[in-house]
């Protein structure tokens, strides 16, 4: 369906990337999870790839304004976010689904994604169609007027990435999302990702490489709060060869990069 | 408006024959757009090739429609204000607020030697309800929420405005019913909510909560039952002071307003 284009959006970008951090750090309880970080990105869909305690998390929440950077800076579509700027127009452009996120179990899939609508102040008058839309766009239209109490693992993790599409966001934050989805659920947000990357910056965090591999066009490591590596996800795939771990050519590259950065490290 | 075109730019249009040079496509497009009677003449042009492709399109749409089920266009003014004003986390505590007013209610006219435990409690009454209004550990998709633009202050606001239209009746009801003053129920009420606000700018609006909570029950609600007398500044004269503290509050409040920026950081 074709949508009418405001004036905000056809606007000229003023800023040179839609993501900037430099030097961020960021605490999560006591532990500097994030640690000197810089990273720039801009439209496309970037695949946040790193072990467990890496600090993706904790970078995908700072990015997502939800916790405070405890130093370095942090601009997003331009706007400084570390300091005490009011942060409501880059909220307004913001999709973000949580890893673990809760929910009210007695809304249907319409109203949480109408009342998430509704709370990223979108105009009144384009909540209904916005909604429907983000519904149908991620398989489930079937299931808009069911309770979220009554849904599957997977359908929830759906109606998570559904509020965090409906409005059009220019910074869309991915934090796990292909959890609970099955293989062919799997290939679907793949088709959409690559969609949505078109006109946005989508960073997906998630462990399963072969996801990046097949649905982004960028790839961003980190280890231990810092960033190790980044680039497309074709020079990942020729970092690796036969000698490293992996089913995958890019299961391959991903240890390759981590295997020489941690005797990097050690030396 | 742009000038008609012509039938034979129109039959070449129709026939998408190359002879016809990109910019004059866009005009007769942009023209068409605006134009019925062009329109209309345009449909007496279709070759049957662009007929078929028409018919088939609108086959499979019809196909489509009919399968996928309809979208929702009620709006249901009561689901969408209990959804958006009164979210289910605030039902437990708005319900507790009442049985406690019923109980003190109940208890007031029972043990007439008691001093009215209505009027005691009364402006401790929406405290509980403000205290989980913004919190993290309260609200289950406060990761959620915490990323959109109505974090912190509106969504207060928002809900600490659900309660006092909740509480305030439930507390005219109870005091008309005990025959206590009208005036000294309600206004302590609003000024302990102001005051609450107010301190929560500094400590966290949970925290301020709690405190005056505690500070009223052991300095105030205590020492009043072991005396079975109601304190000076709760009898009928003290109104005017009552009324004067919720104005400065209120005031002091909307000059501080900027402290409150940084509850759209901090839970």
């Amino acid at each position: 369906m074709m949508r009418a284009l405001s004036t905000a959006e056809t606007a000229p970008t003023t800023h040179p990337w839609v993501i900037h951090a430099q030097g961020l750090q960021v605490r999560a309880g006591r532990h500097l999870a994030v640690n000197g970080l810089d990273l720039t990105l801009n439209t496309g869909v970037h695949g946040l790839l790193g072990p467990n305690g890496a600090g993706k998390t904790t970078l995908m929440r700072a990015l997502a304004t939800v916790v405070a950077p405890s130093g370095g800076r942090l601009t997003l579509l331009g706007q400084s976010v570390d300091g005490r700027a009011d942060l409501r127009p880059v909220r307004r452009a913001l999709g973000y689904l949580p890893q673990h996120f809760g929910f009210y179990p007695r809304f249907t899939v319409r109203e949480f994604v109408a009342y998430m609508a509704w709370l990223k102040e979108m105009p009144k008058a384009r909540i209904p169609a916005a909604v429907q839309r983000s519904i149908d766009r991620v398989g489930l239209t079937a299931k808009a007027d069911a309770r979220l109490k009554t849904l599957s693992g997977g359908m929830l993790r759906r109606a998570g990435i559904a509020q965090a599409i409906v409005n059009d966001p220019q910074v869309l934050l991915l934090d796990e999302p292909t959890v609970g989805l099955d293989p062919e659920q799997r290939l679907d947000f793949r088709e959409l990702l690559r969609d949505l990357g078109t006109d946005s910056c989508v960073l997906v965090s998630t462990h399963l490489v072969e996801d990046v591999a097949a649905a982004c066009t960028d790839v961003v490591l980190v280890n231990e709060g810092r960033l190790v590596w980044q680039g497309t996800t074709e020079v990942l795939i020729a970092q690796g060869d036969q000698s490293h771990a992996g089913d995958s050519a890019a299961e391959r590259g991903y240890s390759a990069i981590l295997r020489r950065h941690r005797a990097e490290a050690a030396r | 408006m742009s000038t008609h075109p012509t039938l034979s730019q129109l039959d070449r249009y129709a026939t998408g024959a190359p002879a016809l040079d990109e910019p004059s496509v866009w005009a007769i497009e942009v023209h068409l757009e605006d134009c019925a009677d062009c329109r209309a003449r345009l449909a007496g042009s279709t070759t049957g090739d662009s007929r078929a492709v028409i018919e088939r399109v609108a086959m499979n749409l019809a196909r489509e429609i009919a399968a996928s089920p309809a979208p929702d266009a009620r709006t249901r003014p009561w689901s969408v204000l209990r959804h958006r004003w009164l979210v289910g986390t605030l039902s437990p505590w708005l319900a507790m607020t009442v049985a406690v007013l019923a109980c003190a209610a109940l208890l007031s006219g029972m043990r007439t030697g008691l001093p009215s435990l209505v009027l005691l409690i009364a402006p401790l009454a929406p405290l509980p309800g403000v205290a989980v209004a913004w919190h993290r550990r309260a609200d289950p998709a406060w990761e959620l929420v915490a990323a959109t633009p109505a974090a912190g202050l509106t969504t207060l606001l928002r809900r600490t405005a659900a309660v006092l239209a909740f509480v305030i009746p439930a507390l005219a009801l109870v005091g008309a019913g005990t025959g206590v003053s009208l005036a000294l129920t309600l206004l302590p009420c609003l000024a302990f909510t102001v005051a609450t606000l107010l301190l929560g700018t500094l400590v966290g609006v949970h925290r301020a909560a709690i405190g005056l909570i505690l500070t009223w029950v052991f300095v105030v609600v205590a020492p009043s039952l072991a005396t079975a007398r109601i304190p000076m500044f709760l009898q009928p004269e003290s109104a005017g002071i009552w009324a004067l503290t919720t104005v400065v509050l209120t005031v002091t409040a909307i000059f501080r307003v900027n402290g409150f920026r940084r509850l759209s950081r901090h839970g």
